[in-house]
């Protein structure tokens, strides 16, 4: 059994213009201290997928079917005072912004220890202790300093380390990281990347990282999933991922960015525009900008495939390509 | 355009460009916050130069100084030969050289139509003399940057971020400029829409002639993009050199840590991969440490970083750095 297992999750927010299926039947099982990647466009539904494993939708933002499984324990209509005693001390989550993730009125201090008093029996002064042990694990300088200090005098990558800190404080057993360096600086994206692998082997945490930035994703992961419009379609280890592509969105994406060694050759774009999820298409999502969609894949969706023991994938490519190895 | 003669046409020079603002401090009391300090470079005709730093090293304010849309505080900016200075260069000046924002959102005005926004430097610099001739030149510039034109009589808020920049791209286009500047044009696009975007900068500058500062933050975009990289540090300028040569061989600490900080999307190259981490952020501008601005963070610094300031200096091959270390030959 799978730390956390996700199996056929959909999740719909209801508004005026209709139904919007933003995560539309999403499974996957998470390992001890793996590290995840999940990768996608804006509106692929992978910032929903965590909101929705930590349950904190937006008001029209409604599971609408499927099962979360935290350690055997169904999280899924489970209602918010299990929730409670999962988010923060099971299971965490870090936030993109971190300009906006800290509240502005109370010190840094002030804010660690909230989630320690929250989750655990401490009394104040253990809880003072425990946060300033780990600004110090984060390598925040003068700990016992900074906690009197208010978020405006911390730079956006001592505030996401600070935001590391308060998700770590309870020791949980996965952390979400959803799109932690996106808007942070190359030198201090690469220190707080570091700071999480290190801290991942520390505490044996697992991680589940979010992001749109496949070099990150080569960075940190050990296994990836790629969303397009709400579903996934592909999913395999990281050299799977990166060096034996199936699935022709995860191709495209591969070719439409600067390698490092790469010289002034074009770059290959994929072409039309992101996905309108008020207005689906019936067969594979892709399909319409896809440069090798088949008849078939207008038509009809295709069910995911295993490849090898490794890797999965959702394209009309590989059913074509086996039936002419098989012919062959 | 053959490499010997674009070498011999600068066709942007900025000399000792400096640019600060003042920050108050409580009633008559003010200090300068140095956000360009005594930079100069050139831009040959035809040339993309990228311009890259982290935020706050001032790559911006080079740009938008450059166009003028912040008066020097000192320094001067040549364009073709002429000095930008007096209101009559100045008014030639911004017909030929504008800019591509970074923001496709807020950069596009929510109340006009895309042709009006497409025509507004039109509108603005009366370069036509019938509606006709505005609207061909609509569509024309329309069909430049791949939008259909049943567009025109769209609003922004129509579009998704991709198109946006095409629109923006187009009313930076409308005047022929021959010299624009773009801070940031991709970065607020998708994966998938950025290459898209990049490969029609690359094509628009084939067809028109144009002359590009790249000003970014993804080092494998600018590397792709641009003939010649600049690298900035706190307002200053710490690095020169061709892209290849830059990526390949950086000399100064600092080009060093940010190039080997780019997270490569290459499994095995990430593992292998050995990358300087710089310890710390980088300082305020307000309070900018003496002599070399790099040396707080800098893994080699002496004593003699802190004391001057070490100048912008051909290493050779057009290679410039501004390192003492690198000129004394202790790195490389």
């Amino acid at each position: 059994m799978s730390m956390l297992e996700v199996r056929d999750l959909h999740t719909s927010f209801f508004t005026d213009a209709g139904e919007v299926k933003a995560v539309n039947g999403v499974s996957f099982f998470l390992d001890e201290g793996k590290v995840l990647g999940i990768v996608g466009e804006s509106g692929s539904g992978k910032s929903v997928t965590a909101y929705s494993i930590m349950q904190i939708l937006a008001g029209s933002g409604k599971i609408v079917s499927g099962s979360i499984k935290f350690r055997g324990q169904e999280l899924v209509d489970s209602g918010e005072k299990v929730m409670k005693t999962i988010r923060g001390n099971k299971i965490s989550i870090i936030f993109q912004d971190p300009m906006t993730s800290l509240n502005p009125t109370y010190t840094i201090g002030h804010q660690l220890m909230e989630a320690i008093l929250l989750h655990t029996d401490r009394n104040k002064d253990q809880a003072r202790e425990r946060a300033v042990e780990m600004l110090r694990l984060v390598n925040v300088n003068e700990p016992e300093k900074r906690m009197n200090q208010y978020p405006y005098e911390f730079s956006g990558g001592m505030r996401q380390r600070v935001m590391i800190a308060m998700a770590l404080a309870c020791e949980p057993d996965i952390l979400i990281a959803d799109e932690p360096t996106t808007a942070l600086d190359v030198t201090i994206q690469a220190q707080i990347l570091e700071l999480m692998k290190s801290l991942q082997k520390e505490l044996g945490m697992a991680i589940i990282m979010i992001t749109h930035d496949l070099g990150v994703v080569a960075q940190m992961c050990d296994e990836v999933i790629v969303m397009y419009a709400g579903a996934i379609c592909e999913q395999g280890s990281a050299d799977e991922i990166f060096y034996n592509p199936c699935h022709e969105y995860t191709k495209g994406l591969l070719r439409s960015i600067p390698t490092a060694d790469g010289g002034k050759e074009k770059l290959k774009p994929i072409t039309g525009t992101p996905i309108d999820l008020l207005n689906m298409p019936k067969g594979c999502a892709f399909a319409p900008r896809c440069d090798a969609a088949m008849r078939i894949c207008l038509k009809e969706k295709c069910e995911r495939m295993q490849i090898n023991d490794m890797h999965a994938a959702a394209c009309w490519m590989n059913v074509k390509k086996n039936m002419e190895g098989g012919e062959a | 355009m053959s490499e010997e003669k674009k070498q011999d046409m600068p066709l942007v020079e900025v000399k000792h460009l400096k640019q600060y603002f003042d920050i108050s401090e409580g009633f008559f009391k003010s200090r300068p916050l140095k956000a360009v300090d005594d930079v100069s470079f050139t831009i040959r005709k035809g040339e993309t130069l990228g311009l890259v730093g982290e935020s706050g090293c001032g790559k911006t304010t080079v740009g938008r100084t450059i166009l003028h849309l912040y008066k020097p505080t000192d320094g001067e900016i040549w364009y073709d030969g002429i000095k930008i200075g007096d209101k009559k260069s100045l008014e030639d000046f911004r017909k030929k050289a504008t800019m591509v924002f970074q923001d496709p959102y807020s950069s596009l005005n929510p109340r006009m139509t895309v042709a009006d926004i497409i025509a507004e430097p039109l509108d603005i610099h009366k370069m036509y003399s019938s509606s006709k001739e505005r609207r061909d030149r609509i569509l024309e510039l329309m069909e430049y940057v791949g939008l259909n034109s049943e567009h025109a009589s769209r609003y922004a808020h129509e579009f998704s971020g991709g198109q946006r920049q095409r629109i923006g791209i187009a009313r930076s286009l409308a005047l022929k400029p021959g010299f624009i500047v773009c801070d940031e044009p991709v970065s607020a696009l998708d994966v998938s829409i950025q290459a898209q975007v990049i490969n029609m900068f690359d094509e628009l500058q084939e067809k028109l002639g144009l002359t590009y500062l790249f000003i970014a933050h993804d080092l494998l975009v600018v590397r792709h993009i641009s003939d010649r990289i600049a690298v900035m540090y706190l307002g200053r300028m710490v690095e020169l050199a061709d892209a290849e040569e830059i990526y390949d061989h950086p000399l100064h600490p600092y080009s060093k840590s940010l190039i080997s900080a780019v997270p490569v999307p290459d499994p095995k190259t990430a593992r292998e991969n050995k990358r300087i981490v710089l310890s710390g952020d980088i300082p305020s501008p307000l309070n900018a440490p003496s002599g070399c601005p790099f040396r707080t963070r800098c893994p080699h610094a002496c004593d003699k970083c802190a004391e001057s300031m070490p100048e912008l200096k051909d290493m050779g091959g057009g290679h410039f750095v501004a390192c003492h270390l690198v000129k004394e030959g202790k790195l490389g």
